[in-house]
């Protein structure tokens, strides 16, 4: 789960870790008063106005914009940025919808970095990476000078070591600020390292993290994911999710307990399994990339699912206008057949079946759940195999004209 | 001979009174397994009840400890809830056990963070003292089958048959396609393991390869892996330097889009690293064959097989 960054920069808050000061706004009148209380409580006039969507690069796609004029400037900015269609190199080119602004005191720096952590898996420990390219996209950092990264790995029994925060500081050179900086850094990376753990994060940046004129180090930005399996023992996490960042289908999916995932192509697939889902996208691509036949969505209805859910997940299919072809692949461990069989009926009865149906049943209950799609009187195809079944959708589709 | 679980495993269910517990419990039972006990912390001395042939009683602990010094346990499997299943498994370990399979989904990686740092000071201290290494396969999988022999988890055992062909995956439902091809063909299995899709894990595909490339009666092995991570690239490396035996590969998500969590927690391709055609190329270089689509990977095994 993903928040904004003005969220993160609350929760950062609450562990100590230096911010500027700022306001969030939803409107352009909100944004005004902000940067009116930010010269009144800082006295300068300088603000920034910042876009709060959920994808990285905002700078750079002109969302983040400095009011050196005071409040009249900070309104004129507020009203080009709010409501904006913002296009980053995460959003895709459509876009996001700007709703919300960060209203934050301007600041005059002498050096920016980069500060992140992630779970690595790999590793099996959380992993502190400090650059000296700050303000920058990172990934464009890690790909072409990797070794401008360094990167400390945390035991989890015995927490952050400040040896390890020294290191980060001594190799991204702060000593030229004074000691001083050099310590402020170290008590900044335990507060983070104590956020990280205690509000279960999953990837938690600061791009850019900042030396002040004076000598502080300050967060300039926050970028926070939460582990989602850890929902259980967040109950704030509901109150900061914006559902407006987030795909409408896959919500609904979520809030009926499925896996979905949109994708740009035109056959809808219905599978239990996260494995499955994904290897039945592939074998759809694979046998219709030269017929332009894609798969429309990763569906995995899960083990446990109930035929209620089964019927909610092939209804939100049907109703997909970009559906062309529905191909339902079930193998079935402790995910029932007939349960499949029963929900997919319910579905088509409901809302009428427009488009061709493929479905291939193996598993717990096989006998039962063909027995129930044979009876229903609904024109399905019978698939033996992932291979039978990706091939019928492709003539199936290729028949019905998709470019 | 297989790996990890056969005719010999006595094993513990934690989590046995609750719904999925209960339910695959019995199915466990069924299958010809010995479970000899379960726990449900608050309900020792209970009685629950299977069906194997006739009536079959499993008494019911308060504490791994006190199951395992009644029952001589060896394994462990667990179904209990996410708030309390990394403390099942720390559990288990402190009991003494020497394989704890957790099918639990949906642990925070914060929780596996402290357990993993708890099995590894475990496994270094069994090395140094020449016993036998303590394995955790999981969370969030579907366990692990020898067929005819014993069953630890939730797939269902009929569609498996026993023979000489190991599997290793991260995906429950593409294991049961895998077994379910081969079993097709009239090959069998010695021993299916599902390593699962969390981020942060037990045993990983190197650790099975190891265990396969030693048992005499594995012949060749499928691998099924899927974006995120870097574990197919591990096992990759390891089939270069050490496998002699045969290995089919399929990677799962070759059409998935970065950025997105494909259902498992740790199927996510990040900052570009963790996708397919990484993974195909590494398995490919090391020698091992990746089936095209995900319905040949029996027939690609087969394709080496002598």
């Amino acid at each position: 789960m993903k928040i904004h960054e003005y969220q993160g920069k609350q929760i950062f808050a609450k562990y100590g870790v230096p911010i500027p000061k700022g306001y969030p706004a939803f409107t352009v009148d909100e944004a005004e008063a902000a940067a009116k209380r930010l010269a009144t409580e800082t006295g300068s006039p300088v603000v920034v106005v910042k876009a709060q969507i959920h994808a990285g690069g905002r700078g750079k796609g002109g969302g983040v914009k400095v009011a050196k004029g005071g409040a009249a400037e900070a309104r004129q900015l507020a009203e080009k940025i709010l409501g904006m269609q913002l296009v980053t190199h995460q959003t895709g080119p459509e876009g996001q919808k700007v709703r919300r602004l960060y209203i934050e005191q301007g600041l005059e720096m002498v050096t920016e970095m980069y500060l992140g952590m992630v779970v690595d898996r790999d590793k099996r420990r959380i992993a502190f990476m400090a650059s000296t390219e700050g303000g920058v996209d990172i990934e464009h950092v890690a790909e072409h000078t990797p070794e401008k990264i360094l990167t400390v790995h945390v035991d989890p029994t015995v927490g952050l070591s400040s040896y390890q925060a020294r290191e980060l500081a001594f190799g991204l050179g702060l000593m030229k600020y004074g000691k001083e900086t050099v310590a402020k850094f170290v008590r900044l990376m335990a507060q983070l390292y104590e956020a990280f753990v205690k509000e279960d994060c999953s990837l938690l940046e600061v791009n850019p993290l900042v030396v002040l004129k004076n000598g502080d180090v300050m967060a300039l930005d926050a970028k926070i994911n939460f582990d989602d399996n850890a929902e259980f023992r967040h109950k704030n996490w509901k109150e900061l999710q914006d559902k407006d960042e987030e795909d409408p289908i896959e919500l609904e999916a979520a809030q009926a307990g499925l896996n979905y995932v949109s994708l740009d192509g035109n056959v809808g697939c219905l599978v239990n399994g996260a494995g499955l889902a994904m290897a039945t996208m592939d074998i759809i691509k694979h046998a219709g990339e030269k017929h332009g036949v894609a798969p429309a969505n990763f569906l995995d209805v899960g083990g446990g699912a109930t035929q209620e859910q089964v019927t909610k997940a092939f209804s939100m299919i049907l109703k997909s206008p970009k559906v062309k072809a529905i191909f339902v692949n079930i193998f079935g461990g402790i995910m029932k057949c007939d349960v499949i069989a029963n929900g997919v009926v319910a579905a088509a009865k409901e809302l009428g079946l427009k488009v061709p149906l493929v479905v291939r049943l193996e598993g717990t209950n096989v006998e039962l759940g063909r027995k129930i799609l044979s009876e229903s009187g609904l024109a399905i195809q019978a698939a033996t195999t992932m291979a039978d079944g990706a091939k019928k959708i492709v003539d199936a589709v290729v028949a019905g004209g998709a470019k | 001979m297989s790996i990890l679980v056969g005719k010999n495993t006595k094993l513990l269910v934690q989590g046995i009174t609750g719904g999925a517990g209960s339910f695959h419990a019995k199915q466990m039972i069924e299958y010809g397994t010995q479970v000899v006990g379960g726990v449900t912390p608050t309900r020792g001395g209970e009685k629950f009840e299977g069906v194997r042939g006739g009536k079959v009683e499993v008494p019911v602990f308060d504490t791994v400890d006190g199951a395992v010094k009644a029952t001589g346990a060896n394994a462990s499997v667990i179904f209990v809830p996410p708030p309390g299943a990394a403390d099942a498994i720390l559990e288990a370990f402190d009991a003494g056990l020497e394989l704890v399979i957790c099918i639990t989904e949906g642990i925070p990686s914060m929780d596996m963070l402290g357990v993993r740092r708890v099995l590894e000071a475990k496994q270094a201290e069994a090395r140094v003292a020449g016993k036998p290494i303590p394995r955790l396969v999981g969370p969030n999988c579907p366990g692990v089958i020898t067929p005819g022999e014993c069953k630890i988890g939730i797939m269902p055992g009929h569609i498996h048959k026993a023979g000489h062909i190991g599997v290793v995956s991260r995906s429950g439902t593409l294991t049961y396609e895998a077994v379910g091809q081969l079993t097709a063909l009239g090959i069998g299995q010695s021993t299916c393991v599902g390593i699962g899709g969390d981020p942060v894990s037990g045993m990983d595909f190197v650790d099975v390869l190891e265990l396969f490339q030693a048992d005499p009666d594995t012949h060749g092995v499928i691998m099924i892996g899927e974006i995120g991570g870097g574990a197919e690239e591990r096992g990759a490396q390891f089939i270069k330097e050490k496998m002699t035996k045969p290995v089919a590969a399929f990677i799962a998500g070759t059409t998935a889009p970065p950025g997105k969590r494909m259902g498992h927690a740790g199927a996510i391709i990040s900052g570009g690293k963790g996708t397919a055609s990484a993974k195909i190329d590494a398995l490919t270089a090391a020698g091992a064959k990746v089936a095209p689509t995900p319905s040949d990977m029996a027939s690609t095994l087969k394709s080496m097989m002598k």
